[in-house]
């Protein structure tokens, strides 16, 4: 047992380090250590150019979100409306989709770059304040970051006149209390303006227009804002020229689960795959003890799951999408051999059940019966009916084909991300999407399982249609 | 006692005046009373209330919402055992097992001596260092059986005092606005005009 994470993934390899370039460090966090390598050099350039020039040299870059949808933040930062004051940042703390890993550690390992982030983000887009919402139960990234930002306005380089110049911003730490949900960026916003963290519908609350107190609202995640002070302090052509045209730059990934190295790795957007991640000695090493990989979520407990067929993809968002799932938040959950299927899809479907705000009906009522269902399946009292069953209520969450991976052994064609739903977010479809997935790939692994088999047409046992 | 004491009346109206809005400071100041008392009582909800300009009852609203918010005593320590995927995969569900009986009570309950309270958590943010736990949200990695009862003994034996501060306080360092450093928060409707470094100029 111990205190720090042990994370192996801060030094193999020779990669590139646009993120984690300090984690070498066991002071990364203090500001000496950040003014010994480049702090705080990256807002002074951007302060010394007009706000304008800065906010291209990020669209230029194509930084994408890395909280979970992947858009690109400069892109982004153009959508809010014109002369409407004043805009707000607030930044995505509150990390905490199941497999998810990364921003903690940003925190808690270089509060600095992130601040440095904040500050160039508000000054290209023209943002008068910045909340920075890092999620309840992580205390030590809450007291590294509070510390940071003490030094931080101390030195003058948040505030008023920050370093000498007309660019002032305050930078205000919040934290949350613990609810998944408020991770969702209009759920973010109400919770910060002291509400129940309920997600808001989108439209007409697309923060970009109408956020925070309804003024226009930029939220990004805490990797996306810790990319900018080395794209402004290497250039558009530093950035670019890691990783591939659509998917430029690296990417901190979470590889956790069955695997002999789990960590959290720097890799090249678009170029690694997941063979290079989970194999490659200079990551995971292979799954461990010489056993066979069963399956691994690729992007969060809300990705639909694949399996050995799909390694050779690469880190690209548009060939994973077709592939039938998503790259979300970067991070993987791997299962050997010996995993128990149905028992994992549980652990995630009881996840999404417990969290859902309970805004939306299929969200509230469907996700609490398919953790019903699914726990008398795992139990050993379930049925036949019940694995119908599953399916059924999901169908009323997610309308038409679910996506899934392709199975050569199995002989199914893949079905392409994303899929419909009748929720107001991911919340709901995501309790269903374990459950597809392991249906749909490990079916016998369920019908092991079910003790009775009864087969009572569906809908006369009163599922709605 | 359950009101905020004085002298964290201040830091509330420091933390208040950081909003544009008052509501907002509502979950921080939430913590500040939980920090105090250890748990929120109806008596921290109604002062809270009139510190933000809300009723009790929205005070309530939003508290409840919230996991870490707790409406009664728990004890001294309080166990969050991960049981999401990646910790399941690794072994957590064993580890609630035996967790469960060293302390003789079951997720959910807390010891007679008013010690620890033991209680189920969802991924913690560190599912590659599974199975994790926390404790008083102060983090545990890797955690065998062996390494969990010695985890309790050293709690009660007061050996982790330094680190793991009771119930209720998180950071241990607050943030701090020097009035001279800070721009200061002004409500959106006060904001007649854009930013001045937006004059097309470089700012410095
Ligand atoms: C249920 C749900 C939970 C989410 N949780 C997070 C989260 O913890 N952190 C995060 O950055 N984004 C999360 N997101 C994505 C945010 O809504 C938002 O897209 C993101 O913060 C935008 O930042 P980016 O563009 O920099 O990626 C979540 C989305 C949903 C639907
Ligand atoms: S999908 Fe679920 S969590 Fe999301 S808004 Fe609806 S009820 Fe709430
Ligand atoms: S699953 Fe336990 S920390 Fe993420």
């Amino acid at each position: 047992m111990s205190s720090y994470p042990h994370a192996p993934g801060f030094v193999a390899g020779d990669r590139p380090k646009v993120v984690t370039s300090r984690f070498e460090y066991t002071d990364s966090f203090t500001i000496d250590r950040y003014l010994a390598t480049d702090g705080y050099t990256a807002i002074r350039k951007a302060l010394s150019k007009p706000a304008a020039e800065v906010h291209d040299e990020v669209k230029g870059a194509t930084v994408l979100g890395r909280g979970g949808a992947g858009f690109p933040a400069g892109t982004k930062w153009g959508l809010t409306p014109q002369n409407v004051w004043p805009r707000y940042l607030v930044v995505n703390g509150d990390e905490s989709e199941p497999g998810t890993y990364k921003d903690r550690l940003l925190m808690e390992r270089d509060p600095h770059q992130l601040i440095e982030g904040c500050l160039i983000a508000c000054y290209a887009a023209g943002l008068s304040q910045c909340f920075l919402y890092i999620r309840g139960e992580m205390a030590l990234a809450q007291e590294r970051v509070a510390t940071a930002l003490n030094e931080a306005y101390a030195a003058g380089y948040v505030g008023k006149n920050v370093l000498g110049s007309k660019f002032s911003v305050d930078i205000v730490l919040h934290w949350g209390a613990g609810a998944y949900v408020v991770g969702e960026e209009t759920a973010l916003i109400e919770s910060l303006e002291g509400n129940r963290g309920m997600p808001r519908l989108k439209p007409p609350f697309f923060p970009a227009a109408n956020g925070l107190y309804g003024q226009p609202t930029i939220v990004n995640n805490v990797e996306t804002l810790a990319n900018l002070p080395w794209l402004i302090n290497n250039g558009v052509e530093a950035y670019t020229a890691i990783g591939t045209k659509t998917s430029p730059g690296t990417r901190m990934v979470a590889v956790s689960g069955h695997v002999k190295r789990p960590g959290v790795y720097e890799i090249i957007n678009g170029i690694t795959t997941f063979r290079d991640l989970l194999y490659g000695e200079e990551f995971c090493g292979g799954i461990r003890n010489g056993n066979s990989l069963k399956a691994f979520v690729p992007g969060g407990g809300s990705a639909p799951w694949f399996t050995p067929d799909q390694l050779d993809l690469p880190f690209e968002a548009s060939q994973v999408g077709p592939a039938g799932s998503m790259l979300g938040s970067g991070a993987i959950m791997v299962m050997d051999e010996t995993t128990d299927i149905p028992a994992a899809a549980l652990t995630l479907t009881h996840f999404y059940a417990h969290e859902s705000c309970g805004k939306c009906t299929p969200c509230r009522e469907g996700g609490t019966w398919l953790e019903r269902i699914l726990t008398r399946v795992v139990n050993g009292t379930g049925t036949d009916a019940d694995l119908q069953q599953l399916i059924e209520v999901g169908t009323s969450i997610c309308p038409g084909d679910f996506p899934h991976a392709s199975n050569e052994a199995l002989g199914l064609a893949a079905v392409p991300f994303p899929y419909k739903m009748t929720t107001i977010c991911f919340v709901g479809p995501s309790a269903y999407a374990p459950i597809h997935s392991a249906l749909t790939l490990f079916r016998s692994e369920f019908e092991a399982r079910v003790t009775k088999r009864i087969t009572i047409p569906v809908t006369a046992v009163g599922v709605a249609q | 006692m359950s009101r905020l004491t004085d002298a964290n009346v201040v830091i509330a109206k420091e933390i208040i005046a950081r909003y544009p809005r008052a509501k907002s400071a509502l979950i921080p100041l939430l913590h500040l009373s939980q920090e105090q008392n250890g748990y929120i009582t109806r008596e921290a909800m109604v002062q809270l209330g009139e510190l933000v300009g809300v009723t009790s009852a929205e005070v309530y609203g939003t508290a409840t919402f919230y996991e870490m918010f707790r409406f009664e005593p728990v004890g001294k320590y309080l166990i969050n055992m991960c049981g999401t995927m990646s910790c399941a995969l690794m072994g957590a569900g064993e580890l609630m097992h035996h967790a469960e009986h060293k302390l003789g009570v079951k997720a959910g309950g807390t010891t007679d001596d008013g010690m620890f309270t033991l209680a189920h958590a969802e991924c913690q943010a560190a599912c590659t260092e599974a199975p994790t736990l926390q404790v008083n949200y102060r983090y545990r990695f890797r955690v065998t059986p062996a390494d969990f009862d010695s985890l309790i003994d050293d709690l009660r034996a007061g050996k982790l005092a330094d680190e793991i501060p009771q119930h209720g306080v998180l950071a241990k360092v607050r943030q701090r606005i020097p009035a001279d450093k800070g721009v200061g928060a002004v409500a959106p409707e006060d904001v007649t005009e854009g930013p001045a470094w937006l004059d097309g100029k470089p700012a410095l």
